[in-house]
């Protein structure tokens, strides 16, 4: 009898967990917390912190994880919904920080409603497109294009290049995954580069500034540039193996800006080298791939356009971050997947990988 | 599965089109990976070696360890300069917002006096805001504690130790010696055309005049290196590794700073030079300006009231009378004119002439001093008597050509070479000289009357005393002529090594030796029994000497009765000597400026020199005036 509740429970628990992406990122996680480890030890350790964190974001994952895709499909809406109308808020009433309106105060905390989004867009659009599934037109396209840009212009006014990057690339590639002709991709791409012009004259200064010292940071080697020069020396003083766990001169003598957050990749690459950063690289493949592998097999459009832009939104979190770190990207602020420090960005993966793995588990009982 | 059936059929190739794109995605995610690869392989691999060297550029900071200064030592080890270790309170002023609130508030706790604030300011002027600064020098024990406890209120105000010159013998041989001081832009040029920028990384101070200057090189030493690890905020956090700085070489002089010191006392107020030689050597035994300074004011910045006080003295005594003071020999050109006349053969130690007085050429009467004349004069009695007609005549038979050629070889109106900086020349005349030296063409011809005052040391006749020494000196030698030097040797201060400055001669001179012995002779006989005999009398040595007097001022006729002139229009009084006579071990040029005649001020400062060097006698206070010494004519 015990033995059975016990069996049940440990049924209830593991059910809809999908081993795989789970164990991809556990390694990540260990990586992560080792890193912020070294690049905080020296005063103000985050590891203790990032742990809970971690914890926090397995218990959001897991409850995920247990909702079937079409309970998932009821949050669409109103998720959307709610991100838009905070997105408005913010614009109104958004507090100031570093000269970017990106927090809604709330009295005792304040949030940042573009996070939401990240989720919300993917699951909006997937939502929209399932919807429309029998009968898919151009206005369906036009359409989720409408809902995809009105806010990721709200999160680019704040200014906040990183988000709006992240929250664009999600609701592509539910699009891309819908079937968007590869005629209308290709027209885009080339429309994209004709507006290249025009968008620079949109952007703010420091966004300009940042694609400038981009091109060539020696340009402005104490100001903008002196984050891309610090962190490329890291990464290329690592050399092979790197300079050993603790051991990072760049990241230990406060060379590195933003160690545990944003540019954490430099701090793991100077101390494990190339083949740290292979490893590193590897790990995101794997669950990318097993990621991949879960969207071919899902049962619906809904989960299947949904698993994918998740799937790849993990991959342009990991190759934006490890790309402007290592200086082939512009600066934007864009965390590396897992291994980051900070609460809210680890939750939304997490979720992510929730819905994943929820997809996955559930994808038999539609069959059935 | 049937394939007309429509509705599956599209899910079917909707799922296939679904499946392509999840294919071309994770192409293009392998894709995108492989670049970051690539990227990383450039990073981590190919450009591996420079980032390193940036990283290790970023966290090692080289700082320098600045060498102890060589040490000055006379010829019997006294110290001349040496360097004593202190506390100073120095600012960085790019690290303090506000200099002036900051010292106020630093001067409620360690005493800054208005003359401190004021170096400061100076020191500021002259330098990059990221030197650190003395604010305050020489702390006590106290002081440096009772900062230490505030230290935390004055971010950018650190006490610093540090060494300074000092030169214990105050202003004993100052003109020798010279100064250090900050160094400025022209020093730095200076330390760049001779490639030691990266030695003088963290010196602060450099040799400004004499021999600190000279021998700078020597005297720096090499800089060490610490190796010291900074974060990005430069702030040291461990020492790496340090190499230890090489002091710098020590100076071992030829001067006698007891000589040097009873020398300028022996000249009391009066302003003039003294260069004393070892003849046999051409080593500096004295080399005395008056007045003289203190080079300890110049060490760690000197105050702007002093600074004006040396320099707007109307005795001025920054200048170097000895080497950069020209003046007419007067008569102590006499013996070196004698000595060309037997060399070329234009007069032999016993031809005589009739001196009446005076000298007639080309309508114009050249004087003697002495009144109706010396009467029958040979090359001896011209010399003891100082007889001036004799060398109109003698300068007139030789020409003015043979007159320079000579002059030139015992090294008057040349540069001696000496080892301090900025030498004057001098003007040894002749018709290429005027040449050269003025612009006007009817200025430029050189007219015969103008031989005949050349011959009795005045006209255009102008000399240092250095080289007035060297020449007395070349001939105590019997022609040898040195190149005077005040550096003896210079010891290693790695190996201990010693290298001696001056091993050869510079020149040996084809004198007849019995003429050099009649001309030292004659100047023997002048202290015996002619112009210097009062001044000597009484000496246990025989000595050689000539009086001179420099005239400045001309009573066309009159009688020159210099005691009733004011003092600053009074001539010039030289003296030069050699002793002891047979061996003679010290050869020296004497020059007071208005001391009227030779042999009333100039020569007896040189009897108390020689009193001194060779007998050790101390004299009772500074030399008296005689004021009863004979003129020229005697």
């Amino acid at each position: 009898m015990f033995q059975q509740l016990l069996y049940r429970l440990r049924a209830r628990l593991v059910d809809h967990i999908d081993g795989p992406l789970l164990t991809i990122a556990l390694a990540l996680m260990a990586f992560g917390l080792a890193t912020v480890y070294s690049a905080t030890y020296d005063a103000n350790n985050r590891a203790l912190s990032q742990l809970l964190n971690m914890c926090v974001g397995l218990a959001a994952m897991w409850a995920v994880a247990q909702l079937p895709p079409q309970k998932l499909m009821r949050f669409a809406v109103p998720l959307y919904a709610i991100g838009v109308v905070l997105l408005v808020l913010v614009y109104i009433v958004g507090v100031k920080v570093n000269g970017a309106r990106r927090w809604l105060p709330l009295g005792f905390t304040r949030i940042q409603p573009a996070e939401i989004l990240k989720i919300a867009m993917p699951l909006m659009l997937a939502w929209y497109f399932h919807k429309n599934e029998a009968a898919l037109r151009a206005r369906h396209y036009l359409i989720a294009c409408l809902l995809l840009l009105v806010p990721i212009a709200l999160i680019a006014r704040q200014p906040d290049l990183g988000t709006a990057i992240l929250v664009g690339a999600a609701g592509f590639y539910v699009i891309f995954f819908a079937g968007l002709p590869w005629k209308v991709i290709v027209s885009m791409i080339l429309a994209c580069a004709g507006a290249a012009p025009f968008v620079w004259t949109v952007l703010h200064d420091y966004q300009r500034k940042r694609i400038l010292t981009l091109i060539d940071p020696t340009t402005d080697p104490l100001g903008a540039g002196y984050h891309i020069i610090q962190s490329t020396i890291a990464i290329g003083s690592g050399g092979g193996f790197g300079k050993g766990w603790l051991e990072g001169t760049q990241t230990h003598l406060e060379f590195i800006p933003e160690r545990h957050t944003d540019f954490i990749f430099a701090v793991f690459s100077e101390e494990h080298g190339l083949l740290g950063n292979s490893i590193l690289v590897f790990l995101y493949l794997l669950l990318i791939a097993r990621g991949l592998m879960i969207t071919a097999n899902a049962s619906t459009l809904f989960a299947r356009v949904l698993g994918g832009s998740i799937t790849l939104t993990f991959f342009t979190y990991a190759f934006v971050n490890m790309g402007m770190v290592s200086g082939i990207l512009p600066v934007v602020g864009v965390p590396l997947p897992f291994m980051s420090y900070g609460g809210t960005a680890l939750v939304t993966l997490f979720l992510g990988l929730g819905i994943l793995m929820s997809i996955h588990s559930h994808r038999m009982l539609v069959k059935k | 599965m049937p394939i007309h059936d429509s509705p599956l059929n599209t899910q079917d190739s909707d799922l296939d089109r679904f499946r392509f794109r999840i294919a071309f995605a994770a192409s293009a995610v392998v894709l995108a990976f492989a670049i970051l690869i690539g990227r990383f392989v450039y990073l981590q691999v190919v450009q591996r070696d420079y980032y390193t060297t940036r990283a290790e550029d970023n966290r090692i900071s080289l700082v320098p360890i600045t060498p102890n200064r060589g040490v000055i030592l006379d010829r019997n080890g006294t110290i001349m300069a040496r360097n004593y270790s202190a506390f100073t309170l120095e600012i960085t002023p790019s690290k303090v917002d506000n200099l002036d609130a900051t010292i106020d508030a630093l001067a409620k706790v360690i005493e800054v006096l208005p003359k401190d604030r004021r170096r400061f300011r100076k020191l500021l002027e002259e330098s990059k805001s990221f030197e650190s600064l003395p604010i305050r020098t020489r702390l006590s024990d106290e002081e440096v504690a009772r900062f230490a406890v505030n230290r935390y209120r004055f971010p950018g105000i650190e006490v610093k130790a540090r060494l300074f010159r000092q030169y214990p013998l105050g202003a004993v041989a100052s003109h020798a010696l010279g100064y250090i001081n900050r160094i400025n832009k022209a020093d730095l040029d200076t330390i760049e055309d001779n490639e030691q920028e990266a030695n003088y990384k963290g010196t602060d101070h450099i040799g400004k005049t004499g021999l600190e200057q000279k021998y700078e090189f020597q005297l720096h030493g090499e800089t060490g290196y610490e190796e010291v690890e900074i974060d990005a905020g430069g702030r040291a956090v461990r020492s790496l590794s340090r190499t230890a700085p090489v002091s710098g070489n020590n100076l071992t002089l030829t001067l006698d700073a007891r000589l040097q010191e009873m020398t300028e006392k022996a000249f009391g107020d009066r302003r003039g030079a003294l260069v004393a030689i070892e003849p046999s050597t051409g080593g500096i035994l004295a080399l005395v300006s008056t007045p003289t300074f203190d080079p300890n004011l110049f060490v760690d910045g000197i105050r702007s009231e002093d600074w004006d006080q040396l320099n707007n003295s109307p005795d001025r005594p920054m200048v170097n009378r000895a080497l950069n003071g020209a003046y007419p020999p007067g008569s102590t050109f006499k013996p070196f004119m004698a000595l060309a006349a037997l060399e070329i053969g234009k007069r032999t130690a016993n031809q005589t002439i009739f001196d009446p007085g005076f000298f007639n050429f080309g309508g114009h009467t050249f004087r003697d001093d002495k009144k109706g004349g010396h009467g029958v004069v040979d090359m001896y009695k011209s010399i003891v008597q100082s007889c001036d007609t004799y060398y109109y005549m003698l300068a007139n038979d030789m020409g003015i050509d043979n007159i320079a050629r000579f002059m030139a070889s015992v090294g008057l109106g040349q540069f001696t070479g000496v080892d301090i900086e900025g030498e004057s020349k001098g003007v040894l005349p002749s018709p290429e000289w005027k040449k050269a030296h003025f612009k006007r063409p009817e200025q430029q011809k050189w007219f015969a009357g103008e031989t005949i005052s050349i011959g009795i040391g005045q006209g255009y006749n102008a000399y240092t005393p250095i080289q007035m020494a060297q020449a007395i000196a070349t001939i105590a030698n019997d022609g040898v002529m040195y190149r005077p030097h005040l550096v003896n040797y210079i010891t290693d201060s790695k190996t201990g090594e010693k290298t001696l400055i001056e091993t050869q001669p510079l020149r040996t001179l084809p004198w007849k030796p019995q003429n050099i012995e009649f001309i030292k002779k004659a100047m023997i006989g002048v202290n015996k029994e002619g112009t210097g005999a009062r001044a000597f009398a009484g000496a246990e040595y025989e000595s050689g000497g000539k009086t001179g007097t420099a005239q400045l001022f001309s009573l066309k006729g009159a009688d020159y009765r210099g005691g009733k002139l004011k003092q600053e229009l009074r001539d010039h009084a030289l003296f030069i000597a050699f002793a002891p006579a047979d061996h003679p071990k010290i050869a020296l040029a004497v020059l007071v400026e208005n001391g009227g005649f030779g042999a009333q001020s100039a020569a007896p400062i040189a009897r108390m020199v020689i009193d001194y060097y060779l007998l050790g006698k101390q004299p009772k206070g500074p030399a008296q005036d005689d004021a009863t010494a004979p003129d020229e004519e005697e």
